[in-house]
């Protein structure tokens, strides 16, 4: 076990990309259930790495221990050269570590602007004196948030329903809404869980797109958490197999895809175990 | 689109209120400084004005708006259950007791006062007692959340039950509290200053003038509500009344914001207390019991949580029920019928209904934020998907 990790750690020091997020040998212990065991996950800068695995192998709860939502029974969490394991998750999301949810957690009964200007929240500065004078600083700092909600909104394509409550919006929309959130707290890491479920075919391909542009234009990670192995195949560059909470297998999709591990884990159980 | 429209309410420019809000406090106090007592009123009206809505009933509703639109920070923006608010307003008077009155007999502090120099005590301007009340409050406001924020809401609101219990308790006990005299206990204390308003110093029977204060303390409340929540902090609050956890991974720090909310909340709840120590001229201990920490809970979901006119509507419909509505209605009812019914006794089951029926009919209050109103009414669409898809983590 010990020695399978340090193979893969070697392989990712020789990797010629700084990793911008390293987690290292993590565990999540809930009662009884060890639901992460002993995972290392490093995702390196500007890469698009997948976490997949059936139900339950404990990828969400993996984001939630990144995001600092769990803190781990065992192992750290490194960001940049910085220690994060202890960080509240506000923090953490402040220093740029963003995320979407696998059921959509929107403000609901906020607008899209509003929405990201929540995210906003801890790169903002004026204060409860300075909103309530309105002085021109804060309406400076307001206008400006505006306009770059504004620009994200755009970027992720829902930029027609600034004004719109959050949860009046289509199912599609929801989802690229959340990801315009977390694009507003202006992550070097973005974490992705299940952005694609509920879409077809055509919105996947319209997410793909939309996840490469990102990656190229801006200096940002993703990590996704995916079912739709098309989705996962055409983006990660690496993929990681988790199963009953621990890493059976990483590498290339093609490494992946012929691994007999990941196969077992995926065909070698009831189908009832997967989605 | 309709869907558009509702939502843009929500961020409107607040401009247009001050202006109506100016014309109908002007013409509500030419009325009862001027109008009531003219001579040449009819009896008749004269009477029935001082029966069903005398000036004093009017100055003590507002006292209540002002408190209901702090606790509406912190019950409609945050959705933080607070069943501890008397404290405050306790507090608040309590400052007025200390800072404006002969109270400390032993000492003499003046400072812009409005009682001659010799006068012993301490008199402090109520302007400036009015800020210290609130920064007291809102002091206190943070050191009793500082460790309690972080409770789930059912505990929260116990703590707030218990911190509303004791502070009363303290004071009404005050006269040996650790070896001195904090509250004159039980006896209270008789007479504050009055307030210096430049060309006249209004006492305790300056209604019509106070009533001019009153209603600019309101108006300053609901421009710091209006403004607050479109601003950084009012929608932190909303995001956290939303989804709390979500709010959190989106980098809202949940202690410091919810700390604020308490302390604004809290900051109201001192100018309410100064206020209402002017109003009826002392400072009695007995009179902050729980049932006002419920009463004004009552104002802002009966006139709908988060909405600052709803939020003014209730505390108005419901202290003036309380004060002197059903008081009026009764004596109005036993005269016409020859029957001896104490109405004023029934006044806690009157609110115990009209909360039963709010709940059953109209959950989201009288006049309720637009955004509550679409909740409320959506989840009895769609129950499942509202509450579904939002209070869970992950899987
Ligand atoms: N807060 C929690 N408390 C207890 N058990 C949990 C908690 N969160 C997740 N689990 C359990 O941990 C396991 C992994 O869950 P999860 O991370 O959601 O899986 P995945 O996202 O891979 O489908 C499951 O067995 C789940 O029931
Ligand atoms: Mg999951």
């Amino acid at each position: 076990m010990m020695k399978m990790h340090l193979v893969q750690r070697r392989k990712w020091v020789s990797n010629p990309m700084a990793n911008v997020l390293e987690a290292q040998n993590i565990s999540v212990q809930f009662g009884g259930l060890l639901a992460v065991n002993n995972v290392t996950f490093n995702i390196p800068n500007k890469s698009i790495v997948s976490l997949i695995g059936p139900n339950g192998a404990g990828k969400t709860t993996f984001f939630n221990v990144l995001t600092g939502l769990y803190k781990p029974s065992a192992g750290k969490i490194v960001y940049g050269d910085r220690e994060i394991t202890d960080l509240p998750p506000h923090k953490i999301a402040e220093i740029g570590i963003a995320r979407t949810f696998q059921n959509i957690r929107l403000f609901g009964l906020m607008t899209a602007q509003e929405n990201l200007l929540v995210a906003m929240h801890s790169h903002l500065k004026a204060g409860i004196t300075s909103t309530i004078l309105r002085t021109p600083k804060q309406r400076k700092e307001e206008r400006e948030a505006e306009a770059k909600a504004q620009e994200i909104l755009d970027f992720a394509g829902v930029g027609k329903w600034t004004h719109e409550f959050a949860r009046n919006l289509s199912y599609g929309d929801q989802r690229r809404l959340e990801v315009a959130r977390a694009l507003a707290l202006n992550p070097k890491v973005l974490l992705l869980d299940e952005p694609t479920a509920g879409m077809n075919a055509q919105e996947s391909q319209v997410f793909i797109d939309f996840i490469n542009k990102l990656v190229s234009e801006r200096d940002i990670a993703v990590m996704l958490i995916e079912h739709d192995m098309k989705v996962v195949m055409a983006l990660s560059q690496r993929i990681t197999v988790l199963d009953q909470g621990e890493k059976i297998a990483e590498g290339s999709p093609d490494e992946i895809k012929n691994n007999p591990r990941v196969i077992e884990a995926y065909l070698g159980k009831p189908k009832g175990a997967r989605k | 689109m309709a869907k558009t429209s509702v939502s843009n309410n929500v961020t409107r420019s607040n401009r247009k209120w001050i202006i109506g809000y100016s014309i109908a406090g002007l013409i509500l106090f030419i009325t009862y400084q001027f109008l009531i007592p003219w001579e040449g009123l009819p009896l008749g009206i004269y009477d029935a004005v001082y029966q069903w809505m005398p000036p004093s009933a009017i100055n003590e509703s507002l006292v209540y708006v002002i408190m209901a639109l702090g606790l509406n920070i912190v019950v409609g923006y945050a959705g933080l259950l607070d069943l501890g608010y008397v404290a405050f307003w306790a507090i608040g008077g309590y400052c007025a007791g200390w800072f404006m009155s002969e109270f400390f007999y032993f000492l003499n502090i003046h400072f812009l006062g409005s009682v001659p120099a010799e006068a012993p005590g301490i008199h402090i301007n109520f302007w400036m007692v009015l800020l210290i009340g609130g920064f007291v409050c809102a002091l206190f406001g943070i050191l009793i959340g500082a460790p309690t924020l972080r409770l789930k809401s059912d505990y929260l609101a116990l703590v707030t039950l218990g911190f509303g219990e004791i502070i009363p308790q303290v004071f009404f006990n005050g006269e040996n509290f650790f070896g001195f005299n904090i509250s004159n206990g039980t006896k209270g204390i008789v007479r504050v200053d009055p307030i210096p308003v430049g060309v006249k110093d209004l006492g305790p029977f300056d209604f019509g003038w106070k009533l001019l204060i009153f209603l600019l303390l309101t108006a300053v409340m609901v421009f710091i509500s209006l403004r607050l929540r479109r601003g950084r902090l009012g929608r932190a609050w909303l995001a956290i009344r939303e989804d709390e956890l979500a709010a959190s991974m989106m980098g809202v720090p949940l202690m410091r914001t919810k700390l604020a909310s308490y302390a604004v909340g809290a900051f109201a709840g001192g100018l309410g207390g100064v206020a209402f120590a002017t109003h009826v001229d002392g400072v009695y201990a007995e009179r902050f019991n729980f049932t006002i920490s419920i009463f004004l809970l009552a104002m802002v979901v009966l006139g709908g949580m988060g909405n600052v006119w709803g939020v003014i509507l209730g505390a108005f419909i419901l202290s003036w029920v309380n004060g002197n509505g059903l008081t009026a209605f009764g004596q109005f009812y036993n005269d016409r019928f020859g029957t001896e019914v104490d109405f004023a006794s029934f006044t806690f089951l009157l609110f115990g209904l009209v909360l039963i029926l709010m709940m059953l009919f109209k959950r989201e209050g009288l006049l309720p934020e637009s955004r509550l109103k679409l909740m409320l009414h959506e989840d009895e669409l769609d129950d499942e998907d509202a509450s579904g898809s939002k209070k869970k983590v992950g899987k």
